[in-house]
């Protein structure tokens, strides 16, 4: 029986891919069996493991007992990038990937590391009908394996990532060209690369180093840049002056260019600003003293166009997420920067406050941060928002009338919590230094915005997320006095659904019943709070309806916690036992499925699911609302138009990028995304 | 008549199966895996359904665990178990719980305190639901095992 061949080494060509071996391994049990099942449904012979240490051993025991790996990206013992390299050098197999998230960083990791595939989960069986392809097409292109040992450790070219040893076998001129092809479709998508750390995940065999832009390295590079003048920067010149060991003109040179596509990039958003900017001197002290000075007059005026301060709001939540609105993490930032000005009231405490934090600035950053920062760099809008400075949103605050928040912010009685917390995401902050760097090509009078910019850079740290929490709850407390819920309600009908978070249920098939269609729409609008839902008269009626709501009136975190505490028990006590009101339903759907009028106790039984739905929905509804509102409130205050700027923000970044996921919700996304240019 | 009871119970089946997909509930995949079921495997629907309910509520606990931990939560670790919830409920077939994992991961990503809570909150309803209604399922298609045996004196 072909499915029973278990002889090793030979893959038998007159029934293959009938009987071909394979290795799947994925942590997640429910994906491992169903991937099983499909794959002995293609006649694969399969072999499964959840870990992949394990999978390591097995096929080090013996590698010709395998013709192929299959593997899922995210593994808690080991990386499954990692695995896939291992496997590709020592074992020379072909390796497919699987992975939930589509994610295109992903893909291309997957690429680079040499997978020969990337298939997302749920994996059709189709998908797996064709896996023999990848076994055929490596033993087409290694006639002579065996011989080409020593060549397998031969440099593998990071741009190829050709990792399983195709390019060993240099003489064929298949190899050659796939080589070739692979060099110049990742030069191509080098612009859009991902952040390589190949350098510390190398196994030690001869590999050339690619090259990875740390934040330092990065630092030394825009210093040389300046020191020479962007106009005159070589990349020979900047080599030297750089002084890095193992960094090639070739390296500085690519990098070069993606950052003078940054800067114009840059630079075309904030021509408007660059003409304020210029107008407050070139020297850093008596920038941050004139920024804070002068500031409130002139940064009114920069509200206008476009509201791209606006933006830059919005764009400084903690976290680093741009456009996330509603993020209590925003609100406090304006907080900070309101109660910073209104607690320091002097211009030169405000600057005396920023230099401290321009002390930050030779700290060393991590990579990683350094990373999330450059994203945010990357944002067409980012730096727009850096040049207008913290400054400019205190600024703006005090003139911004309409904007709700900014009452609200300033009643925060704890400001000082939440500068404090600034401070402490400041001393940990890793923006300060690359602030600096990344903007002095832009105008000299930068410089100092960039400085200051630091202030608002800093929020990106998840730390100062905790303070933003407490802050968001005092801050909700101060809402419900000037929000009821209907008012809620009104607000929350803001058209902008530019968050992902709603993309993936616009494509779901609502169905015919309305609470369902409700729910849908409240899922597509989670990040975004109420929505017609609320309108819908669920919200509307919560005393109709047969709510079991604990606490409806209570504080929204009581609310909170008896929800949970009601879904809980839902859910945990499910297995026989359900909660009240479930009981009663499914009671009535159990005895459905004994009874004999068929139809009729279906029909029946969507009536009362109706029925309890509407408290579970209700509940959830009145919950949610209250969760909504909670968010509503902060949008509220983060007000209308802070929505159209996230739009605007998203869209700038979208226009701007030519990434997949143009998304830039986060500073991260950004950082990540200039790490990759370069 | 032989097997009316049977014939019945498969009919009740396949119109909660219709309700299902129509509501998006489920998906194509959930129909993937029947097809998988076979004599080789004669149970493979229930006992992949069972480890993802086993899984799923030990995801949910975890979310919620971290999301209640006011001090410092974890938005790592949460899209670290999203991630896996929404390969699992994908692999299902699990439409509707799979979508709501996406937007929590989102949420989490955003590090949106308020959209993680409103995302698990919908999650574990929806979660709940399609147990109930997966239980549903295998009760009627026990049933229906059980009524296609049942032999009538006059068969034999």
């Amino acid at each position: 029986m072909t499915v029973e061949d278990k002889r090793s080494g030979l893959v038998n060509e007159d029934k293959f891919p009938i009987g071909m071996r394979i290795l799947a391994v994925d942590d997640d049990p429910i994906c491992l069996k169903v991937l099983e099942n499909l794959l002995r449904k293609c006649q694969y012979q399969v072999t499964t493991t959840n870990q992949a240490i394990a999978a390591l051993k097995m096929l080090r025991e013996n590698k010709n007992k395998y013709d192929l790996v299959i593997s899922d990206v995210n593994m808690p013992d080991m990386d499954g990038f990692k695995l896939l390299e291992l496997v590709g050098l020592e074992m020379d197999l072909p390796v497919i990937m699987l992975s939930a998230h589509s994610d295109k960083e992903l893909v291309y990791k997957g690429v680079t590391h040499g997978a020969v595939d990337y298939l997302l989960k749920p994996v059709r069986i189709e998908e797996l009908k064709n896996i023999w392809q990848h076994v055929i097409r490596r033993k087409k292109l290694q006639p002579k394996d065996q011989n080409r040992s020593p060549n397998q450790d031969k440099p593998l070219d990071g741009a190829g990532g050709s990792g399983q040893g195709v390019s060993s076998s240099g003489s064929a001129d298949q190899n050659g060209k796939v080589n070739r092809k692979r060099k110049d479709q990742d030069e191509d998508e080098e612009e859009e690369g991902e952040e390589n750390l190949h350098e510390n995940e190398e196994p030690g065999t001869q590999k050339k180093p690619r090259v990875v832009w740390s934040v330092e390295l990065h630092r030394k590079f825009v210093a040389a840049v300046n020191q020479l003048g962007l106009d005159k920067a070589v990349p020979k010149k900047i080599l030297d002056l750089m002084n890095v060991e193992g960094l090639t003109r070739e390296n500085v040179a690519s990098h070069l260019q993606k950052y003078r596509l940054y800067l114009k990039r840059i630079s075309s958003v904030a021509s408007q600003q660059a003409n304020m900017v210029a107008a407050f001197g070139a020297k850093d002290s008596s920038y941050l003293r004139m920024g804070s000075l002068d500031g409130f007059g002139d940064f009114r005026t920069l509200s206008g166009p476009g509201r791209l301060s606006s933006t830059s709001i919005s764009s400084y939540t903690p976290g680093g997420m741009l456009g996330r609105l509603n993020s209590p993490g925003g609100l406090t930032l304006r907080a900070i920067s309101s109660s910073g000005l209104l607690q320091s009231g002097h211009s030169q405490s405000l600057s005396n406050s920023v230099n401290t934090l321009g002390k930050f600035q030779p700290s060393l950053l991590p990579a990683s941060q350094g990373a999330n920062l450059f994203q945010g760099v990357q944002s067409s809008v980012e730096p727009n928002q850096l040049q207008a400075k913290s400054n400019t949103h205190i600024g703006e605050f005090n003139r911004n009338d309409d904007t709700a928040g900014f009452t609200l912010a300033t009643s925060f009685s704890d400001g000082r919590v939440t500068i404090g917390g600034l401070n402490n995401t400041v001393s940990s902050s890793t923006s300060n230094p690359l602030m600096l760097q990344v903007n002095p090509q832009q105008s000299q009078s930068r410089e100092a915005f960039a400085t200051q910019s630091s202030l608002s850079v800093p929020s990106l740290n998840q730390e100062s997320f905790d303070v933003d929490v407490h802050g968001s709850s005092n801050f909700l407390d101060h809402s419900r006095c000037t929000e009821n819920w209907q008012g809620a309600v009104q607000l929350s009908k803001f058209t902008t659904n530019s968050l992902p978070l709603s993309e993936p249920f616009s494509h779901d098939s609502l169905s015919t019943s309305n609470l369902r269609d409700n729910i849908s729409s409240t899922i597509s609008q989670i990040g975004n709070g109420l929505n017609d839902f609320s309108s819908s008269s669920v919200l509307a009626t919560p005393s109709d309806s047969r709510v079991d709501m604990q606490g409806q009136t209570s504080s929204m975190g009581d609310v909170v916690q008896n929800m949970s505490y009601n879904s809980r028990q839902r859910w945990e006590e499910h297995s026989q036992d359900y909660n009240p009101n479930l009981n009663n339903s499914f009671s009535n759907i159990n005895s459905f499925v004994s009874g004999n009028g068929v139809v009729g106790s279906l029909s029946q039984t969507m009536d009362q699911r109706k029925k309890f739905d509407v408290p579970l929905h209700g509940q959830l509804n009145n919950v949610t609302p209250s969760i909504f509102q909670h968010g509503e409130v902060e949008n509220s205050a983060l007000d209308p138009k802070m929505r159209s700027n996230e739009d605007y923000l998203l869209e700038q970044t979208k226009s701007q990028n030519g990434f997949a996921q143009n998304n830039y919700e986060s500073l991260d996304d950004m950082m990540n995304a200039m790490i990759k240019r370069v | 008549m032989l097997g009316l009871g049977a014939d019945r119970l498969r009919a009740d089946m396949n119109r909660l199966l219709a309700l299902l997909f129509h509501q998006g509930v489920l998906d194509e995949q959930f129909l993937q895996l029947q097809q998988l079921q076979d004599e080789s495997s004669p149970n493979f629907v229930s006992e992949v359904v069972n480890i993802y309910f086993h899984e799923s509520e030990k995801l949910l606990r975890n979310l919620r665990g971290l999301l209640m931990d006011r001090e410092c939560s974890d938005y790592k670790k949460m899209g670290i178990h999203l991630n896996q919830f929404i390969g699992s409920s994908s692999s299902i077939g699990a439409k509707r719980v799979r979508n709501v994992c996406v937007a929590f991961r989102a949420a989490s990503e955003q590090n949106n305190r308020a959209g993680c809570l409103r995302a698990l909150e919908l999650l574990e309803h929806e979660y709940c639901y399609l147990k109930n209604k997966l239980h549903e399922l295998f009760q009627l298609e026990q049933q229906r095992l059980l009524a296609a045996g049942v032999r009538y004196p006059m068969q034999n």
